[in-house]
């Protein structure tokens, strides 16, 4: 389309992306360069970086772990209430992080219905500790991976899964060494949306977890927390958490989203 | 040559406004083409053999094996995909392995069957490739090898050569028919271009609206056609009457035949038999009769005309016979055919 754009839509436009790009631009702008590296190099720092990213990817491989099984039962499979299933599945997506928060206490809480029954089995309490912050995280993204995996498995063509199964392979081979290879694209999006999710996670990782330094204190956790005290600090960790975002998404955009 | 039936089948496919009922043979090393218009239930038929449809009613049976009440994995089965359906993330050779793997074979041994199988196709040099990087031609031949390796009994292919160029058709079909000689069980082909069944199968069996309309070897199909559909396939003229002696009574013709037959008759001649004139002729050959030009069009390096009228007819004449006769749509014309060009059979 050529000629000359419409004005009521590129002024909104234009309006939108400004709003979205202004912010991150005052993040930079105000952001104290020149004591940066000493900032960074603070140890609670680097302690909730650290956490940050080994919770997110422990979060995103269990979301891969129970999340693509899901997605197959979703896309694959008819039975009655399938529809009504997958909806639940979604809820996450737009219930407030805080709720979900709430809702894991009463469940995997130390008085609650199943938190009760792993504590007194077990010894094994997950509310306010690093495994609580995997799980907040995990409950949160998992809808994200399991709905990019479950479009792949819609868009994939499924006259290959009938070509191998004429070739001899069970059900569980087809799906390991055709359909699985089939829709890796969609795979690592998903898992990709899920981690970044993971990585920002605020209202249930607080609710559940607690905040701790050094076990349940996340970069989003210690920006908020340094915002009152520090705001100096908080602009750091915003940006270490822009950065790192930035960074993977351009990465993995170019070398797997890009091609799906 | 009558080699032992391995295939017997019974195939009911039950769909919306549509149903699928053909009873099928097939011998060990016999290559029977399913022969139809698009419709008609042939890519039903192959599914439902393969396992990927479910039979309503009949049985199946391979090798006196009850076939139909194992899934497609269970099923000594070879199918060759309309487009072939390689898979896209392995290799030529590991898409030939992927069948011997999931019978058990080690790596090993799957991949030295599938370098084999490879070889014997003439690709042993492209076994690394992935399907991407490979011609139609050589895809097909992929495609095959993948569908032998699981050492079938029962080799199904689907429209093996219609998504194949004219070119590479052509050696692609040549190619086709050698490893079909070599292949010792029951082959079932499923195709729309007549050529193709004639030149790859032993025995043809034409489909029509999910049923079987004729069957028998190529050339008693091409001499014999029993509907227009197949009339039209091999390229004849066909007629249905009431036959007495040597005429044939069709609609309100009467035409003489060299073979004299009783009952309801086919009436079948060639294009290239039927002789056009502007007046009626004189000496009157027995078969005459008057019709309009529908259309003229090129065929090969004669010119096809259609007639319409009491006969409809499809006549062969040379380009110079064209611009004698004035063959202009809506003109009248006389056709004629000698008896003895004609060919009656019972219908």
């Amino acid at each position: 389309m050529s000629g000359r754009l419409p004005r009521p839509l590129v002024v909104p436009a234009v309006l939108g992306l400004v709003f979205l790009v202004l912010p991150l631009a005052g993040l930079l702008i105000r952001a104290p360069w020149s004591t940066l590296p000493a900032r960074l190099a603070e140890p609670q720092v680097l302690q909730a970086l650290r956490l940050s990213l080994v919770t997110a990817t422990v979060a995103t491989a269990i979301c891969l772990l129970l999340g693509v099984p899901l997605a197959w039962l979703l896309a694959r499979t008819a039975f009655p209430g399938r529809r009504l299933l997958r909806a639940l599945v979604t809820v996450p997506l737009v219930l407030p992080p805080v709720v979900g928060g709430v809702a894991l206490l009463l469940v995997l809480g130390r008085r609650g219905l199943v938190g009760s029954w792993l504590d007194q089995t077990f010894g094994v309490t997950l509310p306010f500790t690093t495994a609580g912050v995997v799980i907040a995280e995990a409950f949160v993204a998992m809808p994200f991976l399991v709905i990019s995996v479950e479009g792949a498995l819609r868009g994939a063509d499924r006259r290959f899964e009938e070509a191998a199964a004429t070739l001899g392979a069970s059900r569980w081979t087809v799906f390991r060494r055709v359909t699985l290879p089939l829709i890796t694209p969609g795979v690592l999006a998903g898992a990709v949306l899920c981690w970044a999710r993971a990585l920002g996670e605020f209202g249930a990782t607080i609710t559940f977890a607690g905040n701790f330094p050094g076990t349940t204190q996340t970069m989003p956790l210690a920006v908020y927390l340094a915002l009152e005290t520090e705001p100096e600090a908080a602009v750091v960790l915003s940006l270490v958490l822009l950065a790192v975002s930035v960074i993977i998404l351009a990465s993995l955009r170019e070398r797997w989203v890009g091609g799906a | 040559m009558n080699p032992p039936v391995i295939l017997s089948a019974r195939l009911v496919v039950d769909r919306p406004a549509f149903r699928l009922d053909i009873d099928l043979q097939a011998g060990a090393g016999e290559v029977v083409a399913l022969l139809g218009p698009n419709g008609a239930g042939k890519t039903t038929a192959l599914r439902a053999l393969a396992g990927l449809i479910a039979l309503s009613d009949g049985q199946i049976t391979l090798d006196g094996r009850l076939l139909h009440t194992l899934p497609p994995e269970n099923r000594p089965i070879g199918v060759v995909f309309q487009d072939y359906l390689l898979f896209p993330h392995l290799s030529a050779l590991d898409n030939v392995a992927f069948g011997p793997r999931c019978q058990g074979a080690s790596k090993a041994e799957a991949r030295r069957a599938a370098a084999e199988l490879l070889a014997r196709v003439g690709l042993a040099e492209r076994a690394s490739a992935k399907p991407r990087q490979l011609s139609g031609g050589q895809a097909q031949r992929v495609a095959l090898a993948r569908a032998l390796a699981v050492r079938p009994r029962l080799l199904l292919l689907d429209e093996p050569l219609a998504a194949l160029d004219a070119h590479t058709r052509l050696e692609t079909r040549s190619r086709l028919r050698r490893h079909l000689a070599d292949f010792d069980g029951a082959t079932i082909l499923v195709t729309h271009d007549p050529l193709e069944a004639m030149v790859l199968a032993d025995r043809l069996v034409v489909i029509e609206n999910g049923a079987v309309v004729q069957q028998g070897s190529p050339a008693e199909i091409a001499r014999r056609p029993r509907t227009d559909y197949v009339a039209r396939l091999v390229g004849l003229n066909l007629y249905r009457g009431a036959a007495e002696g040597t005429r044939v009574k069709v609609g309100e013709l009467l035409m003489h035949t060299a073979e004299p037959i009783d009952g309801p008759a086919f009436v079948a001649f060639s294009p290239a038999a039927v002789a056009l004139y502007r007046s009626r002729p004189d000496g009157s050959p027995r078969n005459l009769w008057q019709g309009a030009i529908e259309g003229v069009e090129r065929h090969g390096d004669n010119v096809r005309v259609h007639l319409r009228g009491p006969l409809p007819v499809v006549a062969d004449v040379t380009p110079a016979a064209v611009a004698e006769l004035d063959l202009s749509p809506g003109r009248q014309v006389w056709a004629s055919v000698k008896a003895a060009e004609t060919h009656a059979y019972p219908a």
